[in-house]
């Protein structure tokens, strides 16, 4: 039975509502229960953002996650003290090292460091460190296939953006392999 | 015997609930002649205020709405943009249009809806027992300014006519009066004006026609037409402030 | 067809268009904004009009002018610009013209704040404008109810010639779930002769009106308004009855709420405690037929709410005595929570003992 509620949280224009959409539009794509349920209103505005996903193999009740996170996806300073707490024992927390130095203050779940700026600078686009992270998160949890992923990039980026899907799809896979 | 005059067909066979040498009765005949005599009487939505006015819905022999007070542009906007074939106009007074409404008649002209506002300015509101409005002269008694209007605690009266002039959407402003037949045979040119401009789609248009108030304001109907002559028109000049040649 | 991935907010914009609706009267307001944005980009397509009015009162009464001229129409907003539209919306229900208004609401009172709140339960169902009227109120809990209700509310609509409301809260307007636009029965509907559309020299004038200086007359039309209202009191009340059997304690919890409420219940059930929900989706009419035979074991009900206690109100007119009513709420946008909403029930079986 799979019930994989993810918090995605970094700053406005890191790409981390964009993660949240891909998880839920690829939990479509395979027939899974889903909710994409955004932080909205002034803090959107440069500050943080974040979303709350569900995955599910059961209708989803409340689309809230509070306290009861599966994995959470950090992307930035200020979301790691925002969001460290919500996961429950046994979860993921996932940090982008590339930004956030300090270390996590929980024992009882676990913590990948993963330098996703460095790796997206590698790939020669930094604005696709939430693709290397999204990568890294997919083969941790192998909650949806990488290729519903893609699907869903081209969904959200339709012909205009068409060009950028080999870049993602690199991205995905370096991301992966950081913690194989 | 050849018939010498007759009743528009604009009008129902409604008695009107109109106080005694009030003129909106040549009001609703002038708009009622100009709706028959451009044969649109059939094609027309009026849309009806809150004020002396409120009952038109029963005097006017087409469609008609009543809107709550002031929303008469909102309600007509509604309506037209439902119907932009057929004829939309509004018929408000000044405590409707120039106080409550003020927001209202202000965007529909922003907006440039395709409609005729017929806007009769008595200086008063008529309705409710004579209080002040917005339109009311310095000095002219209201029930809420017993001792007369005082500019010190509020303010000077609007001039509606010539602030939506300075509106873009407003192709066709002009202000008339009924006092005199002379003064009628012009009030009704400038009303069949109004709606020719909405046919030929052109903007929105206005027609401020002072009026008066004989029972509120105190006096005989004859005084009232004086009274209107000598304190209305020289403080809200007649006159046509806006055609569509100018508004191109 | 296959489903789709929309924002609770658009999906009520696509779902009015597939409902025929082709004219929209809006005012921006968060949380409800793409609403007016999505019907600014589509409506055109279809041959529709968007307005852009100047204040919520203007929309509203474009709604009220354009219900008159027959057509399909709706406007939305959020709570404190709904209080502004009152007013036509009692016009439109005083002259009995067919309208949809969707309210995303947020919290209050005044200016209160951008996020999710239910704190409109009494503005939405009490008839928030003046007079003896009554609104048909959808609460749907999920984007694809959204959708359904949404469409219906149409048919609804012009079949009671009275306005419908569709309550969501910022959640549901921002969150993106997936949805099906499904093939909806034909509904026969009467027809508008009613509208006012010009007379064409063929009939008399029709008047749209909602004044009766005469009493008697007045008292009439109220009598009639009722009347309807009682038809909707009969045929339209919705629920859903949820892990009733055997519960101790039944919760009542409308849109949202009612699915963090069933986590609750969930979390609950592992522990051996049963407890039931009844979730309202017309919040007016009241459902009462749910609550009509209740299971024996049931010792209490809790009105879970998010606002300080609205709904709570009905549900102690239903229980009318039977059953203690007690209640557990958030407000100003926080949220309840499955362990908040828990607490208070073992609370609840504690005092019971």
């Amino acid at each position: 039975m799979i019930n994989e509620k993810i918090i995605f949280a970094g700053f406005g224009g890191q790409g981390v509502m964009l993660m949240g959409q891909l998880i839920t539009y690829a939990g479509m794509f395979e027939d899974k229960e889903v909710s994409w349920l955004p932080s909205y209103g002034p803090e959107m505005r440069g500050g943080t953002a974040n979303c709350n996903v569900i995955v599910s193999d059961q209708a989803v009740a409340s689309p809230v996650i509070s306290y009861n996170a599966t994995t959470a996806v950090i992307m930035n300073l200020p979301s790691l003290d925002k969001f460290e707490a919500e996961v429950i024992p046994g979860g993921i927390l996932m940090i982008n090292s590339s930004l956030i130095e300090k270390k996590s203050s929980r024992d009882d779940v676990r913590v990948y460091y993963l330098p996703v700026n460095e790796v997206a600078n590698e790939l020669g686009n930094a604005r696709v460190a939430n693709m290397v992270m999204l990568g890294a998160y997919l083969e941790l949890t192998k909650i949806v296939e990488p290729k519903s992923v893609i699907k869903a990039l081209a969904k959200i980026f339709g012909t205009a953006k068409e060009h950028l899907i080999p870049l993602n799809e690199e991205a995905l896979k370096r991301g992966a392999a950081l913690v194989k | 015997m050849a018939v010498v005059f007759q009743k528009t067909k604009g009008l129902t066979d409604k008695e009107t609930h109109y106080c005694p040498g009030c003129t909106h009765g040549i009001i609703h005949r002038l708009v009622a002649e100009v709706l028959e005599e451009l044969d649109i009487l059939g094609e027309t939505i009026g849309v009806a205020p809150v004020g002396c006015s409120v009952l038109a819905y029963d005097y006017f022999n087409c469609d008609m709405q009543e809107a709550a007070h002031g929303r008469a542009p909102a309600v007509a906007t509604g309506i037209k943009r439902s119907l932009p074939d057929k004829i939309v106009f509004t018929y408000q007074g000044d405590g409707d249009l120039a106080s409550i409404g003020a927001g209202e008649i202000v965007h529909v002209a922003h907006r440039a809806e395709k409609i005729t506002t017929i806007f009769v300015n008595n200086a008063i509101y008529g309705m409710t027992g004579g209080q002040m409005a917005p339109t009311t002269l310095i000095g002219q008694k209201a029930t809420t300014a017993p001792l007369g209007r005082d500019s010190s605690t509020t303010g000077f009266p609007l001039k509606i006519s010539e602030m939506l002039a300075t509106i873009q959407g407003a192709v066709f402003v002009e202000r008339v009066t009924v006092h005199n037949p002379a003064a009628i045979r012009k009030a009704k040119k400038a009303i069949k004006r109004a709606f020719e401009v909405q046919i030929a789609g052109q903007g929105f248009g206005i027609v401020e026609v002072l009026s008066t108030c004989p029972t509120n304001w105190g006096m005989t109907p004859i005084k009232a037409l004086g009274w209107l002559e000598d304190n209305m028109i020289p403080y809200y000049p007649l006159g046509n402030l806006r055609t569509p040649e100018e508004a191109k | 067809m296959a489903k789709v991935l929309m924002k609770g907010n658009e999906a009520i914009g696509a779902a009015a268009i597939k409902a025929g609706c082709k004219h929209f009267f809006g005012y921006p307001i968060t949380p409800q904004n793409e609403v007016p944005e999505y019907m600014s980009k589509e409506l055109p397509k279809v041959g529709g009009v968007f307005v852009q009015a100047e204040s919520e009162v203007a929309a509203i009464n474009m709604v009220y002018g354009a219900a008159g001229s027959g057509v399909r129409v709706m406007t939305s907003s959020s709570s404190p610009g709904i209080a502004l539209k009152q007013e036509g919306i009692s016009y439109i229900a005083g002259a009995e013209l067919p309208a949809v208004i969707v309210n995303i609401v947020r919290g209050g009172p005044g200016l209160g704040s951008i996020q999710p709140a239910q704190s409109d339960y009494n503005q939405s169902t009490r008839g928030g404008g003046d007079g003896d009227y009554k609104l048909l109120v959808y609460a749907p809990a999920n984007v694809q109810e959204m959708v359904d209700l949404l469409q219906e509310a149409f048919d609804k609509a012009d079949y009671y010639r009275n306005p419908v409301m569709v309550v969501g809260d910022g959640m549901i307007g921002q969150m993106m779930e997936p949805v099906e636009f499904k093939e909806r029965p034909h509904v026969d509907l009467p027809a508008k002769d009613w509208a006012a559309v010009g007379t064409k020299g063929l009939r008399k004038p029709n008047v749209i009106n909602s004044l009766f200086l005469q009493p008697e007359d007045l008292e009439e039309h109220n009598i009639r308004l009722t009347a309807k209202y009682q038809k909707m009191k009969d045929n339209e009340q919705r629920y859903e009855a949820y892990n009733m059997e055997n519960a101790e304690i039944i919760c009542v919890a409308y849109g949202t709420t009612a699915r963090i409420v069933k986590n609750a219940i969930e979390t609950l059930k592992e522990e051996g405690i049963n407890v039931g929900l009844i979730r309202p989706i017309t919040l007016w009419p009241f459902p009462e037929k749910a609550f009509e035979v209740l299971p024996e074991t049931a010792k209490a009900f809790i009105s879970v709410e998010m606002s300080m206690g609205q709904m709570i109100d009905d549900v102690k007119i239903v229980s009318n005595g039977r059953l203690p009513v007690d209640f557990y709420g958030r407000s100003g946008g926080m949220i309840p929570t499955p362990e908040g909403i828990i607490g208070k029930i073992r609370e609840m079986i504690g005092g019971a003992k």
